[in-house]
């Protein structure tokens, strides 16, 4: 095709098809036995580890980090799976610099965490590997649960429901289940179709039935939900994207960078996938990241992710700020879009400076452009599509305890529901608990 | 740069670092080798009697024990004494020795215990002009089977006897290299000086078995399918040799005789801890034969830089410890310590708690934020915690000043030292020579 980093506009294949594969190859290659035992030969063993209590799912790490020393990775991966039916991709998604690793005693000591992500990744890829799946069923309760969202706090919901012995049907707007974990998490981060190999896995439980393209509001509804079944987790996560709110927002290549990324994670052939020459990522958590990296990957020139905060703010972990600025991202801090420039197609964005003020952000009165063929917004999602009745708090579904909300009969978790912090292991954490109160419930009846 | 040349019983060396005999000294090619890198001197691989040599099995002859980073810990061997013909290994260190005349090389000799035998071999020994002989009575694998090494080893009345006839039939130096299978030490090291031996070499192998393979059910190394105990020896063994050596070197009936000291020499230090034990040199296998020859030149610079900055000559160190080895009873009981955690070293890991709180005297307290401090009322100054305890100097004991109260006992701190057998507890307490 004859396509460049310097080509103009919003076109494919700029990198040769090798390149591209080395690029979307994976992030942090599987440790092999000897690595992983040298690894884990690191862990210390703490007492009461603070590594546990960092760990939304509250793995007992040192446990399985001494399984996997002592040569038993299968019974490491039941230590994980037992509070995280999920371990597997969050071995791969986890921020763990902000998470286990960060209070690991080694990394305050010495800078130097165990690698208790990838030791994480070492068990749950042996287990997944010879495809045996380690729970069984409880005998069958005649009781019917309905999972809305096939992410990771539905799937989480699902399996511990299903292992109980109810009935669990899944509903999800979406063609393929997974969530976030199939269409929004950067592609290096879970290579090789992992996130649906994970789903087919955790599905081996059975009692579960997965009805796909079925969004909540349209093909079914909270009422006839609540009529057919004996409660309803709702975990359908954040459809809807915050908008710019600058002028000029609508013009031509301006996309969502969660739909950039949806994209990337279902195109069969990544030469196949246009990018601009000039991309703008406006936002600071790891959607914008994920999305200003994978635009370099696919061979943009210049890729600028800009955020209307101070560095401090910016909800992206320090490590994937690193890695974007080594992939050759450009971070601007304390700008804010006024305006998007171009004729049809955007061909500019024009940027004010920031500063904290009193009353918070304010504009500092000095603007700037940036060329743009491509503009991604990541500003954050919101709930779209809330039934009716329920109640919200900050926009999403209030609750209380493990994931009640206002509804009787109805929980919630994961990105929808109101609390938590947006990662896979919480929403993971927040299927799971809501499944047990669940089926408390329904033991009591 | 410290003077490290060594005077072994009359036997000198540039360094007092000997390989031990083993595969490392099993031959001319080998040896020449070993001097190249700097070794001071070598124990030429056991010789037997004249006739068909030794066969050795055909299958793995060593097993071993690592640490995570496959960190070799322990090794042992069932391999047997040289399988070389005779003649072909005097005519080598006759050879070796003409053209190294400054380093050192000793004969290990094994043959039955027999008078003759013994004299035959001494006789040619003497012929190749090697500096001295070192008895083979410790290896505790095949041969011990066959009447010969360890089986003698553990009889001191056998000890006694081949001592003699080589002190008989011999001008040189003998040393009697004894086994650690024994239930005391000192008494095989007395039998050797009552025969008139010039040094003792100390310890051979342990006899041990390193692993069972869990699918096959067979020790290792295994040979189609069985196993047999091998001997023992590297880093995991020096804490036995070191006090092995000590009982020799302290004991009122063998302090004097010369020791060689064996057993897990890896480091500068390993060899200055022997030394200082009373050791007069060391010989050395495991380290050689996990890292290769080079490792000399470590404890070549390591002991002598050590030497320097404690203003000592070598001699000045070896036998340095000795006299503070004691027995249990005569230790100070008035020494009352208690351990330190140096907050500013901690990383809040909580082994020493997780220790002291399952396993112990429940003497340190967790406190919010993960504070790890020492309960003087309950410290008994046992120190697993120091030992437990991932980062170095972080918890240390700190001795009681005397005139202080030890919160555990009530009681003030004596200055007096005061061991057990005044001690009123002991019914056989007898007041303390004034």
């Amino acid at each position: 095709m004859g396509n460049t980093q310097f080509t103009p506009g919003v076109v494919a294949g700029r990198l040769p098809g090798d390149v591209l594969d080395d690029n979307f190859g994976d992030l942090h290659p599987p440790l092999d036995p000897h690595e992983a035992a040298v690894a884990a030969d690191r862990c210390y063993f703490c007492y009461d580890a603070p590594c546990v209590e960092a760990c939304p799912t509250s793995i007992d790490i040192p446990l399985f980090i001494r399984q996997i020393a002592t040569g038993t990775p299968e019974a490491a991966a039941e230590t994980i799976f037992d509070q995280n039916i999920l371990g597997g991709m969050c071995a791969r998604v986890c921020p763990t610099e902000t998470l286990c690793e960060e209070v690991c005693v080694r990394e305050v000591a010495e800078g130097k965490p165990v690698e208790i992500g990838r030791l994480q990744r070492y068990a749950t890829d042996t287990v997944m590997a010879k495809n045996s799946h380690p729970y069984e069923r409880a005998a069958a309760t005649g009781k019917r649960v309905a999972v809305v969202g096939a992410g990771p706090a539905g799937l989480a919901c699902a399996h511990r429901l299903a292992m109980k012995g109810h009935d669990v049907v899944i509903y999800d707007a979406r063609p393929k289940p997974g969530g976030l974990n199939e269409y929004g998490i950067a592609s290096y981060k879970t290579v090789d179709g992992f996130a649906q190999k994970e789903v087919d896995w955790l599905m081996q439980i059975g009692g579960i039935e997965l009805r796909a393209g079925q969004a909540l509001g349209e093909a079914v509804t909270l009422e006839a939900l609540r009529e057919d079944c004996d409660a309803v987790f709702l975990g359908m996560g954040l459809a809807g994207v915050n908008a710019l709110r600058a002028e000029g927002e609508e013009t031509g290549n301006v996309a969502d960078a969660v739909d950039f990324i949806a994209d990337l994670r279902q195109a069969g052939d990544l030469s196949k996938l246009a990018i601009g020459r000039n991309v703008v990522v406006i936002g600071g958590g790891m959607t914008a990241i994920d999305a200003a990296v994978q635009s370099k990957l696919l061979g943009a020139e210049a890729v600028t992710l800009v955020y209307r905060r101070g560095q401090e703010r910016m909800s992206a972990s320090e490590y994937e700020q690193e890695l974007a600025a080594s992939q050759g991202v450009r971070i601007v801090h304390h700008a804010m879009p006024v305006r998007v420039i171009g004729n049809g197609a955007v061909r500019e964005v024009e940027f004010e400076y920031t500063q904290d003020g009193p009353n918070g952000l304010e504009p500092a009165g000095e603007t700037f452009r940036l060329p743009a063929d491509q503009v991604f917004r990541a500003i954050g999602q919101r709930l779209e599509g809330a039934p009716d009745g329920i109640t919200l708090e900050g926009g999403k579904i209030a609750v209380s305890g493990a994931g009640r909300t206002s509804v009787a009969g109805v929980w919630a978790g994961g990105d929808c529901a109101a609390g938590g912090d947006d990662l896979t292991v919480t929403a993971v954490a927040e299927g799971r608990d809501a499944a047990e109160d669940i089926h408390a419930r329904l033991a009591a009846e | 740069m410290a003077d490290l040349s060594s005077d072994f019983v009359g036997i000198k060396s540039p360094n007092p670092f000997w390989l031990a005999s083993a595969p490392p000294t099993d031959k001319e090619y080998n040896v020449r080798r070993a001097f190249e890198a700097g070794w001071g001197g070598v124990v030429w691989k056991t010789l037997g009697s004249e006739g068909p040599p030794v066969v050795n099995v055909n299958g793995p002859r060593y097993g071993a024990i690592w640490g995570a980073d496959r960190r070799l810990l322990g090794l042992n061997n069932i391999e047997l004494i040289t399988d070389r013909p005779l003649q072909a290994n005097l005519e080598e260190m006759a050879r070796v020795k003409a053209n190294y005349p400054d380093r050192a090389i000793v004969a290990s000799i094994m043959v039955p215990c027999e008078e003759d035998a013994w004299r035959e071999i001494l006789e040619r020994v003497a012929e190749t002009g090697v500096d001295g002989i070192e008895l083979n009575f410790g290896c505790p694998h095949g041969m011990s089977e066959r009447g010969m090494g360890s089986a003698v080893g553990q009889v001191p009345e056998y000890i006694e006897m081949v001592t003699r006839w080589c002190k008989t039939y011999y001008d040189k130096p003998v040393i009697v290299k004894l086994t650690p299978n024994i239930t005391d030490i000192r008494k095989p090291a007395k039998a050797a000086k009552d025969g008139g031996a010039d040094a003792v070499s100390l310890i051979n192998t342990i006899n041990s078995i390193t692993a069972v393979d869990l699918d096959d059910f067979c020790p290792e190394p295994t040979i189609d399918g069985k196993g047999s105990h091998g001997g023992y020896c590297g880093p995991a063994v020096k804490p036995i040799a070191l006090s092995m050596v000590s009982e020799i070197a302290r004991d009122p009936e063998t302090h004097g005789l010369p020791i060689s000291g064996i057993g897990g020499v890896t480091t500068w230090r390993d060899a200055a801890e022997f030394l200082a034990l009373g050791a007069g040199n060391v010989q050395v296998c495991t380290a050689a034969m996990t890292y290769g020859f080079k490792v000399v030149q470590e404890m070549i610079s390591g002991l002598s830089q050590y030497l320097d900055e404690k203003g000592m000559a070598l001699d000045d160190l070896v036998g340095r410890a000795v006299p503070n080895v004691t027995d249990w009873q005569y230790l100070n009981l008035n020494y009352v310590t208690k351990a330190r955690i140096d907050q500013d070293l901690c990383i809040k890991c909580g082994r020493c708690y997780a220790a002291c709180e399952d396993t112990s005297h429940q003497a340190i307290a967790m406190k919010p934020g993960r504070v790890f401090e020492v309960k003087d009322d309950e410290c008994v100054a046992c120190n697993l915690c120091v030992n437990v305890c991932p980062v170095e100097d972080c918890i240390t004991m700190e001795r009681l000043t005397p005139g202080t109260l030890d919160e555990r006992t009530g009681r003030v701190v004596e200055s007096d030292y005061a061991n057990w057998t005044t001690h009123p507890n002991n019914p056989a307490a007898k007041e303390a020579a004034e």
